[in-house]
């Protein structure tokens, strides 16, 4: 069964806030002992999918969460916004594809460093997308 | 307004990056780096990032910038101090930084950008002999 040891929500507003939730995805992976990489891997995560929020969703916030099942336990991440929405995910994910002045790296290379991801948007409504990285 | 410091040494310029930067600060760094290079004729950036404890795609994208600009105002990039860590997940991220030069150290690094600038001299022939 899966449960919630630890939650808290963060407000992304500015790149400030982006910096807030970096600095408080290190300091829960270091609890969770996750390694050196590990930590690094899912901080960089946070900090592309929480400026996509900030500069594509017109701001939102990230529900931080420690999960455990009977096996393992790990660090979940909501990012959500009320923002344009997403019309075509698949293009979205695509390496290189960018609307905005970045790589076009940030959906596609977080993906990559993460256990498991999860995107629902709808235009108009907004985007959510949600990541775990197990221990 | 935060900065981050740009050191003048010679005909070099050396950052160290050292706090979590936003993108505002990255950005500005972008600008001030380039208007010094301009202003004093600089020919060689050394830039340590051995404290930056992530990169990702907007600081790797204005590193990369840097180095590019620097090259179009006739002067050579070195980024040094990158984290194990740091390399494993850019790579990972998609970003290879084609077009950067790295050193492991800043006293590597300092070798490869006089070598840089020593080689860059012969090849367009530039007799301006001075000290670096």
């Amino acid at each position: 069964m899966m449960t919630t040891l630890k939650s808290e929500s963060l407000p992304l507003r500015s790149s400030a806030d982006v910096v807030t939730l970096r600095q408080k995805v290190r300091s829960w992976t270091a609890e969770l002992k996750f390694s050196l990489v590990d930590q690094t891997k899912m901080i960089t995560a946070s900090s592309e999918l929480g400026r996509n929020t900030v500069s594509h969703g017109g701001g939102g916030k990230c529900l931080m969460e420690v999960i455990s099942n009977d096996i393992r336990s790990g660090l979940k991440l909501t990012f959500e916004d009320q923002g344009p929405g997403i019309p075509d995910i698949e293009l979205a994910l695509k390496d290189g594809y960018s609307t905005g002045s970045g790589m076009g790296l940030g959906l596609s290379g977080s993906k990559r460093l993460v256990n498991e991801f999860q995107i629902a948007s709808k235009p108009g409504e907004g985007t959510r997308v949600t990541v775990v990285r197990w221990k | 307004m935060d900065r981050i410091p740009i050191l003048r040494m010679g005909n070099f310029l050396l950052v160290t990056i050292q706090v979590d930067m936003h993108d505002q600060l990255a950005l500005t760094l972008q600008d001030d780096l380039t208007s010094a290079i301009s202003k004093n004729g600089s020919r060689g950036v050394l830039i340590d990032i051995s404290s930056l404890e992530i990169v990702d795609s907007f600081i790797g994208r204005m590193l990369a910038n840097i180095s590019a600009m620097a090259r179009i105002l006739d002067a050579q990039t070195v980024l040094v101090g990158m984290q194990p860590a740091v390399a494993i997940t850019l790579v990972e991220l998609g970003m290879s930084m084609p077009g950067v030069k790295t050193a492991l150290n800043v006293e590597a690094g300092m070798e490869l950008l006089r070598e840089l600038v020593k080689a860059h001299h012969l090849e367009t022939g530039d007799d301006d002999d001075s000290q670096i």
